[in-house]
């Protein structure tokens, strides 16, 4: 038997919640970052194809709620900081190394891009939409005649963040559950699942939310299997790891994980999006809302668990 | 130039006098602290064994919070010593959550703190960290490991030590004489 304590009190998470130190901030602007880089990603990648025409509301509706987003999800970060006087130094500094400070360098150079996007195509919303001064038409020229330029520019920047969301936590050594690369690539996927959802949730061409449930389907496929390899992969390394992945197989985080993340947030939408394609009817609003759920929870759980695991020693 | 510290686990006898000494000593706010005590107790009554340790910032060679840190607050400073700019930190978390050891916290002021090794307002005076000068059982030592004849020099000689987790690749510089 081990038993250890702490006699003279600390600032440790299990004992004093002040160490926990990330709450709601944090998982929401990963999920709001995440979101806005499946949809960006989207649109960028059907202008490149040159397929617009059949995807009205990935290319040119979709994108107006992002820059929404990813203004949300910065003042989430904001609120989270406790020394809000000095946020600024964020952008007087670029560290490689910290995937925090060029995780806000990839939203500074994708925020701006949103906001052209949504100026060059505002006229989808205010038909009557007239840029009041030559400067703005010209810069609207300037945009539209490097527009493919730019659609390459966000979509590698829209993976990149879209990657960031997961590898802000898996930088962490010090939390054993976070200390993995899948997350990563995993947490893109999610995004790129929640961008298609939100696609799915605003078309009103029924071809399109075909097309974008088929998407959502191969996303959700491959975010269960990246899922499923984690805690693979957990087992089978070392004692940390298999007591992190333990948080999600018997520990306080299995009911939450496994129900309303891995059943109700991806496998239940995806088989209602393929009962849909087999043109079985069922209310197409009920997938992509379920797929949005379970992302944002996905993201909460994966970073209060991620507090809770640590070395053992 | 590397400081370290050592801490003798067979001598300290956990009175919690060098978490007082630090709070004094650096102005902790109520309630927090730089430094604390760890019993471990192992084994199965009667055959028990106890280890008691004064646990800080291990001011690690290669160490995550430098690393994770966005802005540069928290950087490496003379001897190596793990330090945090009160005026660049933006208390993001970032470091807390990479510190395997828990050795930071929020000040309440907004920027992180922890254990600065006394660096500025004793060692380079020429004297020792609070919690090391003021221990009743003198069970902790502390210097530069490139000098032969510190204390902590002298002492690593002739002792048997561990590092805590050592396989989380931080290379500490506080060591436990067991
Ligand atoms: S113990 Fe923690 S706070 Fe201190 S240097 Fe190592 S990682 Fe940083
Ligand atoms: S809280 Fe301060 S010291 Fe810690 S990582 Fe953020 S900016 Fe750096």
């Amino acid at each position: 038997m081990r038993e250890e304590i702490i006699t003279s009190g600390r600032m440790n998470p299990m004992i004093d919640p002040q160490l926990h130190i990330w709450h709601w901030h944090i998982p929401l602007y990963l999920f709001l970052g995440g979101l806005a880089a499946g949809i960006l990603f989207f649109a960028a990648l059907y202008t490149i194809l040159g397929k617009e025409k059949e995807n009205p509301t990935a290319v040119k509706i979709a994108p107006f709620i992002t820059p929404i987003l990813l203004v949300v999800g910065l003042f989430a970060l904001f609120l989270d900081l406790n020394h809000q006087a000095y946020f600024w130094r964020l952008y007087t500094t670029i560290r490689l190394e910290s995937p925090m400070s060029w995780g806000a360098w990839t939203l500074m150079v994708v925020t701006p891009i949103s906001f052209i996007w949504c100026a060059l195509n505002i006229k989808e919303i205010f038909p009557r939409w007239e840029w009041k001064f030559k400067f703005l038409y010209d810069l609207d020229a300037f945009f539209r005649k490097h527009l493919i330029t730019m659609s390459w520019i966000l979509l590698i920047f829209s993976l990149i963040l879209g990657m960031y969301t997961g590898i802000l936590f898996s930088a962490f050594n010090a939390r054993p559950l976070w200390n993995t690369s899948i997350l990563g690539p995993l947490f893109l996927t999610s995004g790129l699942s929640t961008g298609a959802a939100a696609i799915i949730l605003m078309s009103k061409s029924h071809e399109e939310r075909l097309r974008f449930a088929r998407i959502d389907i191969m996303l959700i496929g491959i975010e269960m299997f990246l899922i499923v390899h984690m805690f693979m992969g957990f087992l089978a390394s070392t004692q940390v790891h298999i007591e992190a992945a333990g948080l999600f197989l018997g520990g306080p985080y299995t009911t939450p994980f496994w129900l309303f993340v891995f059943t109700l947030g991806l496998a239940f939408p995806a088989i209602l999006e393929v009962l849909e394609l087999r043109k079985f009817k069922v209310p197409y609003m009920i997938a992509p809302m379920l797929v949005l759920m379970g992302g944002l929870l996905f993201r909460f759980i994966i970073a209060y668990a991620g507090q809770a695991s640590r070395w053992l020693y | 130039m590397r400081y370290a510290m050592a801490v003798d686990t067979k001598k300290c006898v956990g009175c919690s006098d060098c978490v007082v000494a630090c709070q004094t000593e650096n102005n902790v706010p109520i309630g927090y602290c730089r430094d604390w005590i760890v019993e471990v107790t192992d084994g199965t009554y009667p055959q028990l064994e106890i280890e008691i340790r004064s646990e800080r910032c291990n001011h690690c060679e290669n160490a995550p919070c430098v690393r994770c840190c966005p802005t540069g607050a928290s950087h490496y400073s003379d001897g190596g010593t793990v330090l945090v700019k009160k005026y660049h930190c933006i208390g993001c978390g970032a470091c807390i959550a990479s510190c395997p050891y828990d050795a930071r916290f929020p000040h309440p002021d907004g920027y992180v703190d922890k254990c600065t090794f006394c660096l500025d307002n004793r060692v380079k005076k020429g004297m020792d960290p609070a919690c090391v000068s003021v221990c009743p059982t003198k069970c902790m030592y502390f210097g530069d490991l490139d000098d032969p004849r510190s204390p902590v020099s002298q002492i690593l000689k002739k002792r048997k030590y561990k590092t805590l987790i050592p396989e989380a690749g931080t290379k500490p510089h506080l060591y436990f004489l067991i």
